[in-house]
């Protein structure tokens, strides 16, 4: 079975549909011939020169002319080179993908998955890091998918992009290249919608995505050695539409809740995982739900690693909901 | 439209209906500015390879399209930046040294290292911060020339950005408000051929970039990019046009980016080497250089003197800039508000208590 990075696996998922179903084809700035900034569509252009397109500087244009391709038929997947540039193509994203079936009774739709990379981690300071998956959580119509490990990318992307809605697909930057996996050549599903169990714990359960996952699993692994700590790490996965059952079963069994995300605190999605634990769960809570996130303030350049939540920070959370 | 505007002869000498004619001293501070940020892509890049700095972004070939214009403006005027541009910042009086502390994000830079390298500020020059946003700011220069307009003031604002930045939302916007409120504007559009990987034939349509002004309903002028005199030229009468109350104009600098679009960039990827070599030919450089000698100003020795100038003193910047710590932790929670709210206090004293255990 071939090894893979999340790169590949991204690169891989999509050779695989747009070989399975030609109505498959990405548009974006730079993913021909440049394969993508980050090589994620590296090659796809040799293999399917009619169905691979380098557009004009335009994420409006991008995100716009996509919808309109899906409302005609077809499966397009607009790469947005990254996610802090994907705002001149918000409106499209919001007004009209996410409302299209709805606004017309389901006569219209956009099956549509949009690929983008987030996150921190690679130096990139304000416009290369940030994490705005909350937005596109806020809005009704928009599922929204972030996968952390190869297999997952691959399994998850497939998924995506047959979904009949719109999907956010939000890659962690930072993982890109940083892991590694053996991942099925072939088809490979991944169910949107269903969280996973990263590392089984009693003591406490962290919830995060993305990079973040890794991140928690690190803590977890330092709270066991240091603190005789035993914490579960769920991996969510898919942040819309979300798998509340397994967070609820996951932190009845704890009794301690941990949400751990990049983005900036303050509406961040993890404080809609908290309220959903306060409401239907708090009974089996032995203390407060602790949320370790970046900041109120832009992502920085030079402090990113002061920023960007670390092990030490979400072991600093763990022992605030231990003390209880 | 069609026709590049041109200044200086294969010979050096120069069209005399055409020619600004700077003053000899104007004329080496042009020269000195272009070749200063020639050779500070050149270090920059090089200590990026080092380590040393994160990130750098090379103009180099475009340099004419970059300083030229920025010497057409008074003291009072604004300057509206993309992200390729620090000898416009320099020319606007901007310390090299600031420009290096920004480079390596430390506890010296104007902005405590909050943004990634070649994203600087210096109000001092009224040369605004940088977004790495392709666009964002031509309907901010737009803005702040119409507010100039609003209060009687004769301000000229100028908007720098790419040919991929023709093709955003915002350079529409900015060109239909600039057109439809008459507003002291000039844009300058780096035509350097390719946006990444992107040739501009494949942005665009339109023949040239210079005639998209004419549907916004004002004038588009194409200059040969690699002729600072003609650039200097064409901005200097928009720059005119745009103070006497004549409203708004596009200069469409038609050049090259020689480099890599950044030093993230492999243009091996998707460009032929023989298309970098045939525009090296016309290095805007080596085009001015003719100009001088023909005014009897240029020497190897010039050259030397002024080469060796220009290197000791982004030698000395970089000496003074690497003995600077990173910014404090203190300094990412400030001016996010004027005044810090809070739940940012809050944040910074847990930040504190976690990092002190
Ligand atoms: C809105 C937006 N989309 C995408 C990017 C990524 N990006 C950075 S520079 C660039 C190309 C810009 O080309 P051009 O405007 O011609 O300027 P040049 O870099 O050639 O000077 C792209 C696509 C961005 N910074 N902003
Ligand atoms: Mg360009």
């Amino acid at each position: 079975m071939p090894v893979m990075t999340i790169v590949q696996a991204v690169n891989s998922a999509l050779r695989e549909e747009m070989r399975r179903d030609d109505r498959v084809v990405i548009l974006g700035e730079d993913v021909g011939r440049n394969g993508g900034v980050f090589r994620c569509t590296e090659g796809l252009i040799d293999e399917f020169p009619d169905r691979v397109f380098d557009t004009p500087l335009s994420e409006g244009g991008i995100i716009g002319t996509a919808i309109g391709m899906a409302l005609y038929g077809l499966r397009p997947v607009p790469e947005i080179q990254f996610m802090d540039f994907i705002y001149p193509g918000f409106d499209q994203i919001v007004s009209e993908a996410a409302k299209m079936r709805y606004r017309s009774g389901g006569q219209y739709t956009v099956p549509m998955t949009i690929r983008t990379p987030f996150g921190g981690g690679i130096k990139g300071g304000h416009y290369h890091s940030q994490s705005s998956e909350a937005y596109f959580c806020h809005t009704p119509g928009l599922k929204v998918v972030v996968p952390s490990t190869p297999h997952d990318t691959k399994g998850l992307l497939t998924n995506a992009i047959r979904d009949p809605d719109p999907v956010m697909f939000l890659e962690p930057k930072k993982l890109y290249r940083a892991i590694k996996e053996e991942v099925p050549e072939g088809e490979v599903t991944v169910p949107i919608g269903e969280a996973k169990v990263r590392r089984k714990g009693r003591d406490l359960s962290i919830f995060a995505w993305g990079y973040m996952v890794n991140v928690s699993l690190d803590a977890a692994e330092r709270a066991a050695k240091e603190k005789n700590v035993e914490a579960e790490v769920v991996d969510l996965r898919t942040l819309v539409p979300l798998d509340t059952k397994a967070i609820l079963d996951s932190v009845k069994r704890t009794g301690r809740a941990v949400v751990v995300y990049e983005a900036p605190r303050t509406g961040g999605y993890g404080a809609e995982i908290s309220a959903i634990i306060a409401e239907r769960a708090i009974e089996y809570l032995h203390g407060p739900i602790v949320r370790v996130t970046g900041f109120d303030t832009p992502f920085p350049y030079t402090l990113e690693d002061v920023y960007m939540p670390n092990p030490d920070r979400v072991l600093a959370g763990i022992e605030k909901a231990m003390a209880f | 439209m069609g026709d590049l505007l041109r200044v200086i002869k294969d010979d050096g000498s120069t069209d005399p209906e055409l020619d600004p004619e700077l003053s000899p001293s104007d004329a080496v501070r042009l020269y000195r500015l272009m070749l200063m940020e020639r050779i500070l892509d050149t270090r920059m890049l090089a200590l990026q390879r080092q380590g040393r700095i994160g990130f750098y972004g090379p103009s180099v070939g475009q340099e004419a399209t970059i300083v030229a214009p920025a010497l057409a403006l008074d003291a009072g005027d604004w300057v509206f930046p993309q992200y390729r541009e620090p000898g416009a910042a320099l020319a606007r009086g901007m310390p090299l040294l600031d420009l290096v502390n920004q480079f390596m994000g430390n506890a010296a830079d104007a902005v405590h290292g909050r943004q990634m390298p070649c994203h600087y500020v210096f109000r001092a020059g009224n040369y605004m911060s940088i977004s790495s946003c392709v666009g964002t700011q031509i309907p901010l220069a737009v803005g702040a020339a119409w507010a100039a307009k609003i209060r009687g003031d004769r301000i000229v604002t100028l908007a720098f950005f790419g040919d991929g930045g023709t093709s955003t939302s915002d350079f529409h916007v900015g060109m239909n408000f600039a057109g439809a409120f008459h507003t002291p504007t000039v844009f300058v559009c780096n035509n350097n051929q390719w946006a990444i990987s992107l040739p501009v034939a494949r942005q665009t349509a339109s023949e040239t970039i210079a005639q998209k002004a004419l549907a916004y309903g004002f004038d588009g002028v194409r200059v040969d990019g690699n002729d600072a005199l003609a650039v200097y030229r064409a901005a200097r009468d928009a720059v005119k046009k745009a103070r006497a109350g004549g409203g708004p104009t596009l200069l469409e600098c038609v050049t090259y980016r020689i480099g890599p679009h950044s030093s993230s960039d492999d243009p091996s990827r998707y460009r032929d080497e023989k298309e970098v070599e045939r525009w090296r030919l016309r290095d805007p450089l080596t085009v001015y250089r003719r100009y001088l000698k023909h005014l009897r100003i240029w020497t190897e020795e010039f050259e030397e003197n002024i080469e060796k100038a220009i290197g000791d003193e982004i030698t000395e910047a970089v000496r003074l800039a690497e003995v600077n710590p990173p910014p404090p932790i203190e300094s990412l929670f400030g001016d996010v508000y004027a005044e810090m709210p809070p739940h940012l206090e809050e944040e910074l004293e847990d930040l504190k208590r976690v990092r002190g255990r």
